[in-house]
């Protein structure tokens, strides 16, 4: 780990990429992300063994993703929501190929072209396929600067190592906002373990062949159940999540990215003033950590999605619960950045309803406030 | 301690510059730190703002709905602040380009006249550092080491002469603080 540094997200994952060995990066601009291209265009014209094209389409460029991946490059493009959907075809031949790439959405508004505020409601597009066919995306999601750096060289190796395309999910504020950063030392591409299945000439070798194209309905099952078993393996392995003050917690509220640390604020403000109050936050949304979510579920009263959408998450939230507690929303859609006391309110909202049926929810007192409104 | 300051101004007055240096100096401190420039369908010439928030832990939202600080470097900044600063807050506002002050008895109010000053120094492009140098000094968010180690972390690279400048700047705004002249 190097020493800290102030930088905006945007530039923190363009670093970390290449710091994760991406050699190729392709897109097309559109706010709120520009400063990532801008960022590995000034850096890739340092290196020799470095490619950036900014390509005449969101199509072109996930095309030449396509490209660099099959011929073994660590490679990455970058877009917003609308730039994303556009990107979703070739996302799906990624998964068909099983070639491994890296895709970042910095949400914004929407639906259609929406605006340019920072917003989540991509989670549908980003975890439950996107593109046409029955594939999945690893789906990480950052909520701090350092966590972008960590999951940019995180999203490499679970590509390379499922051969997979690998989503990384955040947020117009999120690549605007500066944080300090410690970067980890950067990997020679040429370390990396060799990819058999790459496509580099066939002299003195038998061809190789990466396809998504399978007439044979036959052939075309097999391909489809290798990529299910893929998924397991995927789903068993990789998720993960953080449980913040949950151990004692009576109600719980899930979020991701930003939602999810402006809710910390929120849980923290109210633990000053006796409520029992938890977060869990997925940090990776495919696969969704269901499991220790489940848990939660049977011992607390009451979870609250909290999203900056009209409720997208929350449907995961309800599958892994089952019904063993009860679940309910609070959103802020189209670009709204809620505040900590926003979202604190929302909570204590529900905990008072759970409280009608248990224990009594905690006296607040003025001193208490005092307390809460110092800490929040 | 959470304290978030909002420095305001027009497109060239160096306002982004102020919270970068400010966001910059509280890391060197091992604080939290975040830093978000306004963004949006900004024009130039147009008003551009950042919110800086320092703190002793994890910052949950970089956004301030109601700063304990706010720096205004033109009218329209102060308008659209005055009421939004917590009670007990500060607001600092440049007196050259603001000659009206918020009716507001809740909240200190802070008068710097950075373009006067920094002509005075010889240099107009100052202004920011001699008001971000006033705000260190009555805020006390950082320490004037901090900052100054700041400029130069933040125009490494740049020639000497102008961190001096920037530095001098910071030094000029602290003495009008404490001396009033």
């Amino acid at each position: 780990m190097g020493r800290k540094v102030l930088m905006r997200g945007t530039h923190v994952l363009g670093e970390g990429a290449i710091r994760a060995g991406c050699r190729a990066y392709f897109g097309y601009p559109i706010t709120p992300q520009n400063e990532l291209p801008e960022y590995m265009a000034a850096a890739f014209a340092k290196m020799d063994d470095a490619v950036f094209i900014q390509a005449e389409s969101e199509l072109a460029s996930i095309n030449m993703v396509i490209g660099a991946s099959v011929a073994g490059a660590r490679v990455m493009t970058s877009s917003s929501s609308p730039g994303i959907s556009l990107k979703q075809e070739g996302i799906s031949y990624l998964a068909a190929m099983e070639l491994p790439a890296v895709i970042v959405n910095m949400m914004r508004g929407g639906p259609g072209l929406g605006n340019i505020a920072p917003a989540q409601g991509d989670y549908f597009q980003a975890t439950k396929g996107g593109g046409h066919g029955d594939y999945r995306v690893i789906v990480l999601a950052p909520a701090y600067g350092q966590e972008i750096a960590d999951m940019a060289r995180k999203a490499f190796d679970l590509a390379d190592h499922y051969r997979t395309p690998v989503m990384i999910l955040g947020d117009g504020m999120m690549g605007q906002m500066m944080e300090p950063v410690a970067f980890p030392d950067p990997i020679d591409p040429a370390s990396l373990p060799k990819k058999p299945w790459v496509l580099d000439g066939a002299k003195g070798r038998p061809s190789k062949i990466v396809r998504s194209l399978w007439l044979d309905t036959t052939l075309e099952e097999e391909v489809n159940w290798r990529l299910f078993r893929k998924y397991e393996a995927i789903d068993r392995e990789v998720p993960d999540q953080e449980m913040y003050l949950t151990d004692d917690a009576e109600m719980i509220v899930v979020a991701y990215g930003t939602a999810a640390r402006i809710a910390k604020g929120g849980v923290n403000r109210l633990r000053e003033m006796g409520y029992k109050v938890g977060l869990y936050r997925p940090k990776t949304l495919w696969p969704f950590p269901s499991t220790p979510l489940a848990e939660l579920s049977r011992r607390v009263g009451r979870m609250l999605v909290f999203e900056m959408s009209t409720g997208q998450m929350l449907e995961d939230v309800k599958l892994a619960v089952e019904g063993r507690c009860t679940v309910t929303f609070y959103g802020r859609p189209g670009g709204i950045v809620s505040t900590p006391e926003e979202v604190a309110r929302a909570i204590t909202f529900e905990y008072r309803k759970m409280s009608a049926a248990g224990p009594p929810a905690p006296k607040v007192t003025r001193e208490s406030e005092a307390k809460a409104a110092r800490s929040a | 301690m959470l304290l978030k300051t909002v420095f305001s101004g027009f497109g060239g007055q160096g306002v982004l510059m102020m919270g970068y240096v400010l966001a910059v100096a509280g890391m060197r401190e091992d604080k939290h730190v975040t830093f978000l420039p306004a963004y949006g369908a900004e024009v130039r010439g147009g008003t551009a703002n950042c919110t800086v928030v320092v703190s002793d832990k994890e910052i949950a939202s970089p956004v301030a709905s109601s700063p304990e600080f706010v720096v205004a470097m033109n009218y329209p900044s102060m308008v659209k602040y005055r009421n939004m600063v917590k009670t007990g807050g500060s607001m600092f506002l440049n007196s050259d380009l603001i000659s009206e002050t918020p009716q507001r008895n809740d909240v200190r109010i802070v008068l710097v006249p950075a373009n006067t000053l920094a002509h005075e120094m010889g240099n107009d492009r100052s202004l920011n550092m001699i008001m971000l140098g006033a705000v260190v000094e009555v805020t006390g968010l950082v320490s004037a080491e901090s900052l100054g180690e700041a400029v130069e972390t933040v125009l490494e690279g740049k020639k000497q002469g102008l961190i001096d400048m920037n530095r001098q700047g910071l030094q000029r705004g602290a003495r009008f603080i404490s001396t009033g002249k």
